[in-house]
């Protein structure tokens, strides 16, 4: 209480110092007076009165200063000092504090936007209730995240687990094999194609998500043929809506059929930045678990809440004994071999090696950034040795002097801070809103609190970190021979010479590390972009025609199919049109295939990717026709059942056979094999495409969603209203805001390394500009330090050539040491990155070369400008100037 | 200036000024001064600049207040008056200095400490 009141008092003298000084000036000139009236009456002569009353107060300045640190707080008085002093400095010295201003607001904008990133990703909690209790448990682990099939479960596997584990507080479910688009919504406004994720009843209860409008999913809805109920999105609801708060209780027309929305989620809540990043999810509708949909076969993905104190290795452990148990008792149901990984981890997982890559980027940067200003602020403090001296001179101790450079250095870096904040909050909006990348949770990237408090910390860090070698110097240059000497540069032998040439050296080495590290991430993604996609995605697009539920026979369908492919085919500008289920990097499901007459264990029993597609869609996609023939119209419900496989398939099936004509069993009834393609890099840009095979549409009814894909010369803005015109009569309401093209596709897969690439190779230029500009002010200054030497050797007869070649040399053995520690701590560290390349070898030698040439060649450039206003020194002035 | 003057123990300056104040009523800086040194016998070594900051301490602790008055020659000073919590304080303080120059009187005379043991 007492001492709340004291530091509250001393923080009102700070502020009213010179009433106080004023006031106690008065208050002493009193006490002298009284003392020398004393003094008078003793009998001294007024002058030994005055003399003796100063002697008794112990002096009016130290009586004063000691008043001031008493009643006031010294430190932020010598801080106000500090900073007064330093701001007059910076505005002295503009175009330096402007330049060191500049690049620590990059540095620590970059540092602050990248923070931001992995804030996001890695360290917040999920927007979940209790985020840390979620599990994600899924089938199959090694199998890839994009073969659906293999990570899902059957719902009887999810209703088995419910029952009798012991770890889980809950195990939610969401239908995995949702399709972008599979809703038609019509009635008022134009046609739209939604896409709904179907849910299971306890999905939003286990998140802790609870609907801002309206309620959850009834058990009544959640059941098979129950009432039709939908939850909208707060996107869906704002955008289509107008955020109607009369909506819930309204029916929608979704797929010609009423409707019921029941509720709207909050905008807090995005389904698809957490599991479906890069897409929009508009509607949630129930999933009933039921033996109906239990014939699905792997559908579900599996969400768990651990109860309070289960880890998730003893909840793994348990699952799987639970796993055996079902799989024992049920050997008709699909495998279920299942792991659990908590879901933050999940989410994160693929991107944690790329984002603690560029965390280290930026923090290399920021040390480039240091070693910069630290460089500069020595060649300043060189060039400040007087007015250092003087304040030593005038009893400024080593402390303060100290701490005065620090000062200047931590302001410094806070005006950088405030220009990288606001990088920051720029950089941070342009991610959050790059709906075209595949990144988890990008939307939700701003800077919060703690980004605050971060950039903060690193702007104080990075002040003192900078600051530390040209503080430390100061003591020695206020030695009193400067003062005497006039810094007669001869030769210079400062000690301080070596330290910049080593703060030059390791900001090459740094910048080397970025510039193989980007180097070898740019060299990867040329190599994914250069990738045989199978197909070629340049001028195809593909959009939404599913058959409306009045096409209501499988006859019917058929029909509507090819009457759709003529008339998109009668549409000019479209040279090839096809129809499929599956686009290609996108969802995959997997059945087994196998051919006919063989036996297989249960081990290796053959596994394809299966896609429904019609006639054309091999010549629309551009998939080369390997062997045999493309499907046709004919190969409809009452013809001969076949089937077109991948090359991968058919060498699988048959090494070294034909296989056209062979029989597989993939679906009832058996198939002949009657035309092979080539293969296609479904699953992602990476990864080898696997056994494919491809069925009719006419000749089976499991799909889930009708693409229709055209090979055009148009846009797509030409293209949605003619397809739109043509398919009318037999499609009215057809939607086309999801026409979308193939090459979107295939970038959006390529977006996350696109981003990381983009990022890191930024960081790498921003460290060689800075790198440069290190060795072009160290090279410089050298030469202005040196002038009257190098005139002295100019008059003795020493060449321009001669002097350039030599100031040269000086460049590139610093740059050439830099370089050699670069390489080698790049060698160590590319290792490191090694889980991010792709076609390329950690210690790719084109890169090193490359990366080496270029940082050669900059800093040859760098020396070479000072070197060439060294050859141009007049010996003759040069000798006068001093 | 005799050498054997003592110095002032760290703390002890401030409870002179209270003690001061209570037996003196208002005084102005000098006065206390010139007051503490006649008490001591002019055997305190005081620097008189050193009164002012014990003035703002004890004024910052709300123990003494301060306004600024006219003294007995007709000066302008400034007087500083000792406040309710500034007495109870000093109670507190001169108890606890009581007890803790016993204990010391007790460590320089050992013989004392022994007769007083049952």
């Amino acid at each position: 209480m007492n001492s709340l009141r004291v530091i509250w008092n001393r923080l009102v003298s700070f502020f009213r110092k010179s009433d106080l000084d004023r006031e106690f000036s008065d208050e002493l000139a009193a006490h002298i007076d009284l003392l020398v009236e004393e003094n008078l009456q003793r009998g001294m002569s007024p002058e030994e009165a005055r003399r003796a009353a100063f002697i008794k107060l112990g002096g009016l300045e130290p009586a004063k200063e000691l008043h001031r640190d008493t009643r006031s707080i010294p430190f932020l008085d010598s801080l106000t000092q500090d900073l007064r002093y330093t701001f007059r400095t910076m505005r002295r010295d503009f175009g330096f504090t402007a330049f060191a201003i500049l690049i620590v607001g990059l540095g620590i904008g970059a540092s602050a936007t990248v923070f931001s990133v992995v804030n996001t990703l890695l360290i917040r909690p999920l927007p979940f209730r209790d985020p840390a209790s979620l599990v994600w448990i899924s089938n199959h682990p090694e199998n890839d995240a994009n073969d659906l099939s293999a990570q899902t479960v059957q719902v009887d596997h999810l209703l088995d687990l419910r029952a009798h584990n012991r770890s889980y507080s809950d195990i939610a479910a969401y239908f995995a094999f949702y399709g972008v688009g599979d809703n038609k919504l019509t009635g008022t406004g134009e046609p739209e194609r939604l896409t709904s994720v179907p849910v299971s009843e306890n999905f939003f209860p286990l998140l802790g998500v609870q609907p801002e409008l309206g309620r959850n999913f009834t058990v009544e809805e959640c059941k098979w043929n129950g009432p039709s109920a939908v939850l909208l999105s707060h996107g869906l609801w704002q955008r289509r809506f107008a955020s109607d708060p009369s909506i819930v209780g309204r029916a929608l027309t979704l797929d010609d059929k009423p409707v019921m929305v029941v509720g709207v989620l909050p905008a807090s809540f995005d389904f698809a930045t957490v599991f479906a990043p890069g897409s929009h999810i508009d509607l949630f509708s129930p999933f009933p678990l039921s033996p109906e949909t239990n014939r699905w076969g792997n559908t579900l993905a599996l969400v768990g809440r651990l109860k309070p104190g289960v880890t998730v290795q003893s909840a793994a452990a348990e699952i799987k004994v639970l796993a055996a148990q079902i799989k024992r008792e049920h050997p008709d149901r699909n495998d279920f071999t299942p792991t659990v990984v908590f879901l933050a981890r999940r989410v994160s997982g693929r991107l944690r090696p790329a984002l603690l890559v560029l965390a280290c980027a930026v923090g290399v940067v920021m040390l480039i950034v240091c070693a910069n200003i630290s460089n500069l602020l020595l060649a300043r403090a060189a060039s400040r040795q007087k007015e250092i001296a003087i304040r030593a001179a005038l009893g400024a101790g080593k402390r303060r002097l100290i701490q005065q450079m620090l000062t200047e250095s931590v302001v410094l870096s806070c005006c950088g801070a405030t220009l990288g904040l606001l990088l920051a909050f720029v950089g941070t909006r342009v991610l959050a809103h790059l709906t075209s990348v595949s990144i988890p949770l990008l939307s939700d990237v701003r800077i919060d609190a703690t980004a605050l408090v971060f950039t903060l910390l690193i702007a104080v860090f990075t002040g003192i970190l900078f600051g530390l070698v040209p503080a430390i110097q100061v003591p020695g240059l206020a030695l009193h021979d400067t003062l005497k000497d006039a810094n007669r540069g001869s030769s210079q032998g400062h000690g301080h010479t070596w330290i910049r040439s080593a703060l030059v050296v390791s900001e090459i080495a740094l910048a080397c590390v970025l510039l193989v590290g980007a180097g070898l991430l740019i060299h990867s993604f040329l190599r994914v972009l250069d990738i045989d996609l199978g197909f070629h995605p340049e001028r195809a697009a593909a959009l939404r025609i599913d058959p409306s539920s009045s096409y209501s026979t499988q006859e019917k369908r058929n029909a509507y199919f090819t009457d759709a492919l003529h008339r998109a085919l009668d549409v000019p500008g479209i040279e090839a049109a096809g129809l499929s289920d599956a686009l290609p990097l996108g969802h995959n499901r997997t059945w087994g295939i196998a051919a006919k007459g063989v036996v297989y264990t249960p081990e290796d029993y053959p596994f394809g990717f299966v896609r429904i597609i019609s006639d054309g869609y091999f010549k629309a996609m551009g998939i080369p026709l390997r062997a045999g023939r493309d499907f046709s119209e004919r190969d409809s419900l009452d013809s001969q059942k076949v089937i077109i496989i991948n090359e991968t398939l058919a060498s699988a099936l048959w090494p070294g056979e034909n296989p056209i004509g062979k029989i597989v069993n993939a679906d009832k009834p058996d198939r002949i094999v009657v035309g092979v393609v080539g293969d296609v890099r479904h699953l992602s840009l990476e990864e080898k495409s696997g056994s494919e095979f491809y069925l009719p549409i006419r000749q089976t009814q499991d799909y889930g969603s009708v693409d229709l894909v055209v090979r055009t010369s148009l846009t797509t803005a030409q293209l949605a209203p003619r397809i739109r015109e043509a398919l009318r009569p037999i499609a009215p309401d057809l939607p086309t805001s999801n026409l979308r093209t193939l090459q979107q596709l295939v970038d959006k897969s390529a977006s996350p390394r696109r981003f990381v690439v983009l990022l890191l190779g930024g960081f790498a230029a921003f460290a060689l500009i800075l790198a440069s500009l290190g060795i072009y002010a160290v090279i410089s200054y050298s030469v202005s330090q040196r002038t009257q030497e190098i005139g002295i050797r100019m008059a003795l007869g020493a060449s321009a050539q001669k002097l350039q070649a030599g100031i040269l040399f000086q460049t590139l053995a610093l740059a050439a040491i830099g370089i050699l520690i670069g390489v080698a701590s790049s060698w160590a560290l590319a290792r490191a990155i090694s889980s991010l390349l792709f076609g390329v070898t950690a210690t790719d030698p084109a890169t090193f070369v490359g990366m080496l040439t270029l940082l050669t060649a900059v800093a040859a450039l760098a020396g070479y400008l000072p070197a060439r206003r060294a050859s141009r020194i007049d010996p003759m002035s040069a000798l006068r100037v001093s | 200036m005799p050498e054997n003057k003592l110095d002032i123990l760290q703390g002890t300056l401030d409870l002179m000024v209270l003690q001061t104040l209570v037996t003196m009523g208002s005084l102005h800086g000098y006065g206390i001064a010139r007051r503490i040194e006649q008490v001591s016998g002019d055997l305190l070594l005081l620097n008189q600049g050193t009164i002012y900051a014990s003035l703002v301490r004890l004024q910052q602790r709300g123990w003494i207040s301060a306004a600024w008055g006219t003294s007995d020659n007709n000066r302008r000073a400034k007087f500083y008056t000792i406040t309710k919590s500034g007495r109870k304080q000093l109670a507190a303080e001169a108890h606890n200095w009581g007890r803790l120059s016993s204990v010391i009187a007790r460590f320089f005379n050992p013989a004392k400490e022994g007769s007083s043991k049952p």
